[in-house]
């Protein structure tokens, strides 16, 4: 039998994006042994290409914020689909957390009084996004490496996890291996926090890394972990869209926050068109008015441009389908002639440079392209709105991965202070539940040496396909038929060619050896990803509305027989069960906070 | 119109150079076309990369000799009619192909000392005083100048120098507006500081364009000679420690 | 067995493809040049004064038989410029944009960025002699006495027999006393001085206007050295050739 590394620890976390580091550092603060389980080098996580800025009430430019009013910008911007509860702890937690990263030695951009200063971004009703230039999670990521580097804890980088191991009902471990060696791993544990980020790689255009392939979904989900919003992803508005080989790259909402605005093919301004009833009223009538606000006067109600992502994204994509898209199919985003090349230059030094340097754009005299790109999965494993605990014992879940916070769409820097409040509290949690355990954690010898003999299948396999090809096919797959847009014929064909996949996957030959083989990895990859992109079609099946960032091509409205539902995604058996449960009902006091 | 790679290939052990023939297009970049060959012609060619948008630092190679970060170099800029050769950086051990290990890095940042607030400092301090740890705080830790310095590169001598990337880090934590404590002795005695001759290669490959010689080393070079190579204010240590 | 240590030993191993030993070359000639003309001018003592201009090269003037020294060390047997020269000498020689040429170009230490390099021991300045490097802050305090006399010499050259008047002579010192000052005051030990030492600079603002002042000139002290040290060679040159009759001083005024 093969050699096998094998490591104990009282809290495993997997994932060492904000939310793992955080979790662990927790976990470690709190005297548990943590061991961080990463799938790229430490420091290289997904969150590093956050922009625009972490979103808390801490009220340094507009004094009127409050936790009240983060909250009801997140449930109404989820359209009211969150867990109240989550958002209710994760806006009252979510200043103090930005605080203890400045105590950390992170160094936010000051207002003149020396506060730390927020920016303005989509959905959000005040300057509320604490932010370092266009590196926010730069910097955020790099605080909290530096604390989990401080407290000692244990870090196995270019590891990847491949089944979650349980000792009956409850997670005990995880067995996975490392990339430089090939060799098999196995990580004991009384608790595991599943914090491995989004899925955006399932899509052909996305903003998201290599890293985020959606493993978590999948090993939660296998290991009976329930799933909830799967039928909710973000497709950000600016994503670039030429040349070719950065199709996708985020552009940052701070664009558009900093004074940026969005032009159709014609140079009109369209987003005033496109203002839903919801937020009527609350945003800029006028380009008249709009120019007022980017001046600084209070008076005047923000453009349209800062809608929620949803609604852009969806503007944008009218726009091309009437004829009025740019020469790649976009739109045409201009801060040149808002702001100065100096303010610029200063404010969105990493959006110039980006373009400068992959596009020959320059940003402070001409307009970039944009169009949408997956971005962002808000739903995910159902937790706890407390604890994160999932449904099944000993198995939390942080971040991108937990679902719950956003609802159905979520507001532009949520996203890191989700990271920081759910992180902290999951590591707190596991260990508690940890610290409960009584005895070593025991791994059955039965579910390591059937994941071992699942990861050296691909070598063994007398099948013909290449892994990068199959992923190729689901990526455009899932572009085509489970995209922005989407319809019941559509993603009834994205479920079969899924399950083609899923027999190609099988197929799936690996060449050459063990040592860092991206081949292997790839096809390893694959029934996790094809697992995700089943609970993602799935839901989308059901939803039979558009609400936030599903849309329904034959449901263009909102539908109030789903206004109060979640949709869980379960395994039963082979495949997934879908089962619709009403959401938690909101107490009164918080209630009237959000209408 | 099609270009030929020159890719090294191997493990620990050794290897060589293997010839791809790709398709150029517009606007491609270097790790894309590595990405092509890994699709097509050779699944497990190993590569290290993440963002492929110059955030992440992980994706650095040398291409025709220099370091540099394969997302970010675009073939537009590389003269076509030659092969383009790419090798794992030469600073680090190769664990294969293009992916070497880094890990000594990781090692050397465990022995920085770390952000030490003073107490009861009132959390408040203007833009101006963060003009500098930003610069630093903007590096992506890709380790092109780990690999470039030829302290570490050609001499070797990572048991008594940490490097530019983690003078920059110290630099960053001992401007830092509201840090307590001095790294200079850590930075004569273990970070090997004087062994840096600011010839200035780390500067010169920085993707971030942060002014590693002149903003970060030259800085705490002069914050260590104010504590340990200036006579003058050793002699009014001495008198006022005495008197 | 893989030897990457061996692969890249070796001086000028390498596989840059660019021209990467043109600027070590072009270094080594230019510095050359100037040593080799600096040394030659250091021990003539002669031509170096002509009214009312003095040489760069021999200010202050602290002997010598010709013009008006500021003192006269009668006791000193060589030309008074070797008096005076250590000084600059001494504060290009530990300059951090001076170190970074010649460790370049003259010690290829390395050559070039990714470059092979000839020898196998090391310890950069982190022993004798190079650990006097750091005494580089009083080198840039002498010298600022230096740059002091050579403005007086640069008025001075404005003064013809008691009267204002500007010769190419003139307008020479003037630019290279202005040119050293500009090398002087971009040195990174001003800018260590002037804010540099401080954390929090926004308790200092007289300091941090200062710091953000010498930062901007700092960023070009490899311009300002070069064209300082040209300055002095055109000045000295121009000097001498009148001394010597072989041109006239063109007044302009």
């Amino acid at each position: 039998m093969e050699e096998l590394q094998s490591y104990t620890y009282d809290v495993l976390v997997i994932g060492a994006g904000g939310a793992g580091l955080r979790a662990a550092i927790e976990a470690a603060s709190q005297g548990a042994r943590v061991g961080l389980v990463s799938k790229s080098l430490l420091g290289k996580a997904h969150t590093v290409m956050a922009e625009g800025g972490i979103a808390a009430a801490l009220g340094n430019v507009h004094s009127e914020d409050s936790w009240q009013a983060h909250f009801r910008d997140t449930m109404r911007g989820g359209k009211l689909l969150n867990n109240w509860r989550m958002a209710h702890v994760y806006a009252q937690e979510a200043p103090e957390r930005v605080m203890e990263l400045e105590r950390w030695g992170a160094v936010f951009d000051r207002t003149p009084d020396g506060k730390i200063s927020q920016r303005a971004f989509g959905g959000h009703s005040y300057n509320r996004l604490a932010h370092v230039g266009d590196r926010t999670g730069l910097e955020m990521l790099r605080t909290l490496q530096d604390q989990a580097v401080y407290r000692g804890i244990e870090v196995h980088m270019e590891c990847i996890i491949h089944t979650l191991l349980r000792d009956g009902a409850r997670v005990s471990g995880a067995i996975g291996r490392l990339r430089a060696t090939g060799g098999f791993v196995l990580f004991k544990a009384r608790a595991v926090v599943l914090a491995t980020g989004g899925l955006g790689r399932l899509y052909k255009i996305t903003s998201n890394s290599w890293e985020c392939t959606g493993d978590g979904f999948a090993l939660a989900s296998l290991a009976g972990a329930d799933l909830i919003d799967m039928e909710f992803i973000q497709f950000h508005p600016t994503g670039m869209v030429w040349p070719p080989g950065v199709i996708g790259l985020l552009v940052t909402e701070g664009v558009r926050g900093d004074g940026g605005v969005l032009k159709n093919s014609r140079g009109e301004r369209f987003m005033f068109r496109y203002v839903p009833e919801m937020f009527k009223g609350e945003y800029a009538d006028t380009e008249e008015e709009a120019q007022r606000w980017l001046k600084g006067d209070g008076a005047a109600r923000r453009p349209p441009d800062l809608l929620t992502r949803d609604v852009v994204a969806k503007a944008i994509m009218q726009e091309g389908r009437e004829g009025r898209a740019t020469p790649h199919g976009g739109a045409y985003l201009d801060i040149a002639s808002q702001r100065s090349s100096d303010f610029i230059k200063s404010r969105l030094p990493s959006m110039y440079r980006q373009f400068k340097e992959l596009a020959n754009v320059d940003i402070t005299r001409e307009s970039m392209e944009v169009g949408p790109t997956c971005h962002y999965m808000m739903g995910g494993i159902r937790v706890d709105p407390e604890t994160q605990a999932t449904t099944v014992d000993g198995l939390y879940a942080a971040g991108e991965v937990a679902a719950g916070l956003h609802g159905s769409n979520r507001l532009g820097g949520n996203s890191l202070s989700d990271l920081l409040v759910f992180g902290k509290r999951a590591g707190l949690y596991a260990t508690e539940h940890a610290n409960k355990q009584r005895g070593e954690p025991v791994a059955d010898e039965a579910q390591i040496s059937q994941a071992m003999q699942e990861m050296l299948a691909p070598f063994q396999s007398s099948g013909e396909e290449g892994p990068f090809d199959v992923l190729r096919d689901l990526r455009e797959t899932m572009q085509q038929y489970v995209g922005i847009i989407r319809n019941e014929g559509d993603v009834k064909k994205g479920l079969e060619a899924i399950s083609r996949l899923k027999d190609r996957a099988g197929r799936v030959r690996v060449t050459g050896t063990r040592e860092y083989n991206p081949g292997w990895d790839t096809a390893l990859q694959l029934p996790l990803m094809l697992t995700t992109a089943e609970a993602v079609a799935l839901a989308a099946l059901e939803r039979r509305e558009s609400r936030g960032a599903h849309t329904r091509e034959e449901y263009p409205g909102s539908d109030d027989a789903f206004s109060k539902v979640n949709f869980v995604v379960r395994r039963s058996g082979e495949g997934f069960l879908v089962v619709k449960e009403p959401l938690p009902e909101m107490p009164q006091d918080i209630k009237k906070l959000v209408e | 119109m099609d270009a030929t790679f020159r890719i090294f290939r191997g493990n620990s052990q050794g290897g060589g150079y293997q010839e791809f023939l790709v398709p150029v297009e517009e606007g491609m970049v270097v790790l894309d076309a590595v990405h092509r060959i890994q699709e097509h012609q050779a699944n497990d060619l190993a590569v290290r990369w993440n963002c492929k948008a110059g955030k992440c630092g992980s994706c650095g190679a040398e291409v025709n000799g220099k370091p540099r970060l394969m997302c970010m170099t675009r073939m537009d800029q590389l003269p076509l009619e030659e092969p383009v050769t790419i090798h794992p950086v030469r600073t680090f051990p190769v664990i294969r192909d293009l992916v070497c290990d880094v890990s000594w890095n990781y090692e050397v940042n465990k022995r920085v000392p770390p952000f030490t607030p003073g107490e009861g400092d009132l959390w408040r301090w203007q833009q101006k005083d963060i003009e500098r740890p930003r610069e630093f705080r903007k590096c992506i830790e890709c380790f092109l100048c780990q690999t470039v310095c030829h302290v570490l590169r050609t001499h070797d001598q990572k048991s008594s120098f940490i490097g530019p990337r983690f003078l920059v880090r110290a630099a960053g934590l001992d401007m830092h507006p509201m840090d307590s404590i001095s790294r200079t002795r850590f930075l004569k005695e273990e970070g090997g500081i004087g062994l840096c001759n600011i010839t200035k290669c780390c500067t010169e490959v920085c993707p971030e364009d942060i002014h590693i010689t002149d903003d970060a080393i030259i800085p705490m070079k002069e914050r260590v000679a104010d504590d340990f190579y200036d006579p003058v204010r050793w002699l009014l240590r001495k008198i006022t420690r005495r008197g | 067995m893989q030897d990457t240590a061996a692969r890249r030993k070796g001086v000028g191993k390498t596989e840059r493809r660019d021209t990467w030993w043109l600027q070590p070359l072009l270094t080594v000639v230019a510095l050359g040049a100037f040593v080799a003309y600096a040394t030659w001018v250091a021990f003539t003592g002669d031509n170096y004064w002509v009214e009312p201009y003095l040489s760069p090269f021999y200010s202050p003037l602290l002997g010598g038989n010709l013009g008006e020294p500021v003192l006269k060390l009668r006791w000193w047997p060589f030309t008074p410029a070797i008096l005076v020269l250590w000084v600059p000498l001494g504060f290009r020689l530990t300059c951090y944009y001076g170190r970074r040429t010649y460790y370049r170009a003259f010690f290829w230490d390395p050559p070039a960025c990714a470059v092979g390099e000839p020898r196998k021991g090391y310890h950069g300045e982190s022993r004798f002699p190079f650990i006097l490097q750091n005494l580089h802050r009083y080198f840039f305090y002498l010298s600022l006495v230096v740059v002091a006399f050579l403005w007086y010499d640069a008025v001075r050259g404005f003064v013809f027999d008691g009267r204002f008047g500007v010769g190419v002579g003139s307008l020479l010192l003037l630019a290279e006393a202005l040119l050293l000052s500009m090398y002087s005051l971009s040195c990174h030990c001003l800018r260590h001085v002037a804010g540099g030492c401080v954390d929090c600079l926004s308790r200092r603002p007289a300091r941090y206007r200062l710091w953000r002042w010498v930062s901007a000139l700092n960023a070009n002290h490899g311009l300002w050295f070069w064209i300082s040290l040209s300055g002095a060679v055109v000045a000295d040159l121009y000097i001498r050739l009148v001394a010597t009759g072989a041109v006239i001083d063109l007044r302009i005024v």
